[in-house]
């Protein structure tokens, strides 16, 4: 399908490493003809990137070739961290951010991003932005960011 | 039962209200973290506060959107409970309140979710989760500061007898949300075994009732909106 390869392209604004469709927030695309309608979800509903990622998603796609696109906004099923693709989670984590445990399996220690220790602690529930937490490591030291499961 | 447009009101008030509360820690927090965790939480309830109002103008169908809702009405048109309007105070106040309200939002929300409008529905259910993440955080708050020093533990019951009172605004059943009193009990089970852990004393029963669901407010909102709505009332129309 051409617009989800285009999208597939598209870097989160706040995560680079990984695209808006690893990311799972692309929920549908109707492609009809020269027009496009893509359906897309917030992580959080206070999101500050969601504006922006839409407008990126309209230049990108009117770029690929598409007249018409529209871009709208889904709620229900809400969003969950579940839906990261399996192979971002890999890329998150050589970006420096823990990737996510599943949300409804037994929680397992975090670990750190760079030496892969589970001694961690968390430092806070809130991070540098809405979808992480803030940890530190025990054993080499430093501090990384938990993409919260949600 | 349907939900009135003037319940959702009422949903989007009360993230909008507490929202700005909180945003008035930017800079101000305690720690870095907690600077950083009180303006995540206050971006959550003002990305929830743009749902409901959005939402909340579609069903009364008089052409408002959540803009125009958040920035040009008037004390008396807002429906937030009053508990939220009250200004910061110390930390303990800012951090008991929350918890208060938090479990609230935890068993309204889930509720809701099942409510048989989808869009109602489908932004409890969002907001539900965020809700269950800031009530971790406002109940472990809570036991640190109630079980902690002897001035942390004197300031957050301080805060609690000055909050206890104004909760009962929330269960306070009346013609647009008639399920109101149903919600104290599953929000006892949550607060009760959090201020036994923080050792804090639930004060005696008082029949006062704060009104602020119903367009009447404490002397504290007409300053908050000023700050607020400044921007939108002296420069109409205003992008960038």
């Amino acid at each position: 399908m051409k617009a989800w390869d285009v999208l597939a392209r598209i870097p989160d604004p706040e995560i680079p490493a990984i695209s808006i469709t690893e990311l799972g927030i692309v929920r549908s695309i109707a492609e009809r003809g020269a027009a496009v309608e893509v359906a897309i979800t917030p992580t959080y509903s206070g999101c500050p990137a969601m504006r922006m990622i839409e407008e990126e998603i309209v230049g990108e796609l009117k770029s690929a070739g598409f007249a018409e696109v529209t871009v709208r906004t889904v709620l229900a099923p809400a969003w969950t961290s579940d839906w990261i693709a399996p192979g971002a989670r890999d890329r998150l984590k050589a970006y420096g951010i823990a990737p996510p445990g599943r949300v409804h399996l037994f929680p397992k220690a975090v670990s750190c991003p760079r030496c892969d220790s589970a001694r961690t602690e968390r430092v806070s529930e809130f991070g540098s932005t809405a979808c992480k937490a803030h940890y530190r490591c025990l054993e080499c030291l430093e501090p990384f960011d938990y993409f919260k499961p949600l | 039962m349907a939900t009135k447009p003037e319940f959702v009101l009422r949903l989007g008030d009360n993230a909008l209200i507490l929202g700005q509360r909180l945003a008035e820690w930017l800079g101000h927090g305690p720690a870095l973290e907690e600077d950083i965790a009180l303006a995540n939480v206050s971006l959550d309830l003002i990305g929830q506060a743009r749902l409901w109002l959005a939402c909340a103008g579609r069903l009364e169908g008089q052409g408002r959107d959540e803009d125009r809702l958040a920035m040009l009405r008037a004390q008396h048109e807002f429906r937030n409970c009053t508990m939220l309007e009250l200004p910061n105070g110390d930390y303990a106040l800012t951090v008991v309140r929350r918890m208060l309200f938090d479990a609230y939002q935890c068993v309204l929300l889930a509720r809701l979710a099942q409510a048989p409008e989808d869009e109602v529905a489908a932004i409890a259910a969002k907001s539900r989760k965020e809700a269950d993440y800031h009530w971790r955080h406002s109940a472990d708050w809570t036991v640190r500061l109630g079980d902690g020093t002897e001035e942390s533990h004197r300031r957050a019951q301080a805060a609690l007898d000055q909050l206890w009172d104004y909760t009962h605004e929330l269960f306070a059943s009346d013609e647009v949300d008639p399920d109101a009193a149903g919600l104290r009990e599953p929000w006892l089970a949550l607060v009760e075994p959090v201020l036994a852990q923080a050792t804090l004393a639930i004060p005696a029963p008082s029949r006062f009732l704060s009104t602020g669901k119903r367009g009447v407010h404490s002397e504290h909102l007409g300053h908050l909106l000023a700050e607020m709505q400044i921007l939108p009332r002296s420069h109409p129309g205003a992008q960038w």
